[in-house]
């Protein structure tokens, strides 16, 4: 088999994976002329998009998609009839710094069926990161899947090779976990998460020395759940994230919408993927992690522990919280402001910074990023008081739900 | 009038200089023309002779973040943003906050020529394609239409990460070149001066392809992020149409099609069930035994949020046990108890005591990590009568695998565990205690030590500590002899 055909084969295994970042990892560069590669300052580079809306940052391939487990969503589990296909160490490293030097990837994200034992695979895995550093200095992106269970040296080896390691931990709910992916023990990923994050603790604390740098995958770990494979609500994916976010300081949990695979399963529900909830999710999770909210807070409230579809979770809960509002943006705590329906970060940042000077009016909105028609209800500005009967209009939901349209494919 | 006519589009020492001078003479932005020196420098060769006065003496201060921001606007393809830089400096000068009034009308327009420049600097990094030319001293050439006048800009990070390739980059505007030492810029090319292949490029489109997910299809969000002016030099994007048109198809037949009869794997790994089961067959409750059992334990919910059962550790053969409360945030990642800092303070201590640790079985009264989430840390938890209750079974079992000489009970939660009763650890601490018996000694925990703000009071502490531990020592020695 040729290599573009296995590229085919095992690139088309890997793309289940959403991850492609290539940020937040430590400055590099190749100017003392004995290497190839960067490091992006800051935020990744995605080179290209795929038609899917996801970003192309990485050549994010699997090593091999022969697989021993039987995992019921995978595309690559035991029993399904893809073909398969193995990349030889070489095949790999070659395709890398072949695309890097045209530009068209920040680097590698590798991963792999397991074949033999963990330790086996992840001893595979790692030999690629390591001949892409140690024989071709190599200094782009690499992210390694990193294997449960594997041994502790090997794990200790991808994370000095590696700029981020990651662990799926698939379902929400040991529960599930335990009938679609009977060979995946979540115990065991998240004693090796535990792991991960004790030597990026380690990393972080000990300076690095002359002789010696204590490098530990400097973009630190992340995670994948997908949804909608099983029937976990929102409010149990929400808590599984936080408790990993804070257990193992994880940068990232990916949400994956669950799609229609090739030669996909007979025990699961093949419908179009819930992308709209996987957006809802993702907006959900910042909130968590940036806007200062509680997972308890965006989930509570809502019956069904599910985020509305039809509006984002923050205007969610301002609706359901109205008695805070309407807010002076003249006055309120950058913590209140941060919770107003349509504020940004970086709006919250310009409106501190800007009301310090001058007053802030309904025309400056614009200038500041921010929707009118999202956030006028529920802020006081220098020429703007939305009516007290707005805010306490039950058809006040009606004014932000998005005009009926069609989702998904039409079947 | 005033014309300023500017050596190039990315003048700016030229615009700062002109601004400057302006400023100080106190000339009016609408007082002022900017233009670039062209290819007919005839055309301006009569408003050239404009000259202004000296600078005056003075000086006037703009922060830093304008020069910043100066020097990325100016980079833009507006032709008025020479004059609409100079009319905010000559705001500035009175007005020094206005950069963070991010409403006004010229600060934002400015700020929006920034940010539309470093936005047009990251999709050439991120789009720029390189082509061999040559298999022997090869070189890498790319052709890219930038939407601004960023490439003396961009190509320092080319120069970074490509330091070992000879590389080109050619746009309409200028080229940048990169020789392995140093960046030339020469005059800009027409688009037929570039390659127009590469030998990778089929295998990048097939890597395109196969990375969509046909069932995903979300056009906008894709077009958000890559354009469609950046279409045509991209290698990949004539895949872009076909590929959404035949998405649909792809994706309702995976729906559609039957599912095939599961492929029957080869082999399975059974190698380590047979092991388990070897091990099982042998002496139950060992504490490898006890410590495999309990790995799963669900006694009470703690389990949920922890991330494993953290079992005691110890030699079979142990005289000493020690029970602590339940493991820390540490422990619990690591899997071992007494790993984290009242492990360390427990470790200092026994050796004060005379107590060699890898000769003792040490363990804690609850086995799972009880903790409430607070920002980024997990806040210790004391664990309750029930929960201590329900983990109690496999402190009795480690007591009996072990049969210690003595056990030593590490704060109120072990002791509530060890003796089954709550008993005050001030009242009961400094002698034996016999527990159906097992002779027990109570002292306090070590994160009680750790706790003590005061100096005085911790050293007092230690030394109490230490004398506890050091009857233990005492009690083993006596047992040694008396064998």
């Amino acid at each position: 088999m040729d290599v573009q055909r296995k590229l085919e084969i095992l690139a088309d295994a890997a793309k289940y994976d959403a991850s492609c970042a290539s940020s937040g990892t430590e400055q590099r560069d190749s100017s003392d002329g004995k290497g190839l590669g960067s490091t992006a300052p800051g935020m990744g580079i995605c080179h290209s998009y795929a038609p899917d809306g996801r970003c192309i940052s990485l050549l994010k391939v699997l090593l091999t998609n022969a697989c021993n487990y039987d995992c019921l969503y995978c595309v690559n589990r035991a029993s399904s009839n893809v073909p398969r296909a193995r990349f030889t160490v070489d095949e790999v490293v070659k395709l890398t710094l072949d695309f890097y030097r045209r530009n068209y990837i920040e680097g590698l994200f590798l991963s792999s069926g397991i074949i033999r034992s963990a330790d086996y695979t992840m001893e595979q895995v790692v030999a690629v990161a390591r001949k892409l550093r140690e024989e071709h200095r190599f200094r782009g992106y690499i992210h390694l899947k990193t294997i449960p269970e594997a041994d502790d040296a090997l794990i200790a080896e991808a994370g000095r090779y590696a700029d981020r390691l990651s662990i799926n931990i698939e379902m929400p709910e040991e529960t599930s976990l335990a009938k679609l992916a009977p060979e995946k023990d979540v115990r065991a990923i998240r004693r090796t998460m535990g792991r991960l994050r004790l030597k990026l603790d380690e990393a972080a604390e000990k300076p690095a020395t002359k002789t010696r740098p204590a490098r530990f995958a400097p973009a630190g770990q992340s995670t994948q759940m997908i949804v909608g494979a099983d029937s976990a609500s929102d409010r149990t994916i929400l808590k599984t994230s936080a408790n990993l976010y804070g257990a193992y300081r994880l940068k990232r949990v990916y949400y994956s919408a669950f799609s229609p695979i090739p030669d996909a399963s007979r025990a699961l529900p093949l419908i179009a993927p819930p992308l709209v909830r996987e957006h809802r999710l993702y907006q959900a999770d910042w909130l968590m992690r940036f806007y200062g909210f509680d997972v308890g807070e965006i989930v509570d409230g809502h019956e069904s522990g599910m985020l509305p579809l039809d509006i984002d979770p923050k205007l969610a809960w301002a609706l359901r919280h109205r008695e805070r509002f309407p807010l002076d943006v003249a006055s309120a705590s950058r913590e209140e402001l941060l919770r107003v329906p349509g504020f940004g970060r970086k709006a919250v940042d310009r409106i501190i910074a800007t009301r310090r000077v001058t007053s802030i009016r309904v025309a400056d909105l614009a200038r500041l990023h921010i929707p009118r028609n999202k956030a006028l209800p529920f802020i006081v500005l220098s020429d703007h008081r939305p009516s007290a009967r707005l805010l306490d209009a039950g058809g006040l939901v009606e004014r932000f739900k998005p005009k009926a349209t069609q989702l998904g494919f039409g079947f | 009038m005033h014309t300023i006519i500017l050596d190039s589009e990315t003048d700016f020492n030229g615009w700062r200089q002109a601004a400057r001078r302006l400023a100080l003479n106190e000339v009016k932005p609408q007082e002022v023309t900017w233009t670039v020196r062209n290819a007919e420098p005839e055309l301006f060769a009569a408003t050239e002779a404009d000259h202004l006065p000296d600078v005056p003496e003075g000086t006037f201060n703009v922060p830093a973040k304008f020069v910043e921001l100066a020097k990325a606007a100016i980079l833009h393809r507006n032709s008025e943003r020479f004059a609409r830089l100079y009319r905010l400096l000559w705001r500035l000068r009175n007005l020094h906050d206005l950069l963070n009034v991010a409403t006004d009308p010229d600060v934002a327009e400015i700020n929006a020529m920034a940010r539309e420049v470093h936005r047009d600097e990251h999709k050439m990094h991120a789009f720029v394609r390189f082509r061999e030319v040559g298999r022997v001293n090869t070189h890498f050439v790319a052709w890219f239409e930038p939407e601004h006048h960023i490439v003396e800009l961009a190509a320092p990070f080319f120069a970074k990460r490509f330091a070992d390739m000879p590389w080109s980059i050619l746009t309409p505007d200028v080229c940048a070149h990169w020789d392995g030492h140093a960046i030339s810029i020469t005059p800009g090319v027409a688009k037929s001066e570039a390659p127009g292949e590469d030998r990778l490029e089929e295998t990048w489109r097939s890597y395109y392809a196969a990375i969509f997910n046909p069932a995903r299809l979300k056009v906008k969000a894709m077009q958000t992020e890559m354009p469609q002016k950046y279409w045509r030099n991209l290698p990949e994007a004539s895949l872009i149409k076909p590929l959404i048109a035949s998405a649909e198809r792809t994706a309702v037949a995976m729906i559609a099609n039957e599912a095939t009869e599961p492929h029957k794997p080869q082999k399975r790994p059974d190698e380590p069930m047979a092991l388990k089961q070897a091990q099982d067959a042998q002496a139950r409750d060992t504490i490898a035994a006890l410590r495999d059992e309990a790995a799963d334990c669900r006694a009470c919910p703690l389990w949920q949020d922890a991330t494993q059962t953290v079992f005691g550790e110890g030699p079979q053969g142990a005289t000493l046990m020690l029970v602590g409360e339940q493991p820390g945030d540490k422990e619990d990642l690591a899997g071992h108890p007494f790993v984290g800092p009242a492990g360390q303070m427990l470790d200092r201590a026994l050796e004060d005591a005379g107590i060699d640790r890898a000769s003792v079985y040490i363990t804690n009264a609850v086995k799972h990590f009880k903790f409430v989430q607070r920002g980024k840390v997990r806040l210790h938890q004391k664990p309750n009568t029930a929960e201590i209750r329900a983990c109690r079974q496999w402190y009795a079992r480690e007591l009996a695998a072990i049969k210690p000489e003595l056990v030593v009970a590490l704060g109120a939660t072990a002791a509530l565990s060890v003796l089954g009763k709550i008993t005050p650890i001030n009242k009961n601490r400094g002698h034996l205690i016999d527990h159906d018996g097992t002779k027990v000694l109570v002292t306090v925990h070590p994160s009680y030590l750790l706790r003590l703000p005061d100096v005085k009071a911790k050293a007092l502490e230690y030394q109490r500590f230490i004398d506890d531990l050091k009857i233990a020592a005492d009690q083993l020695r006596n047992a040694v002899r008396a064998a």
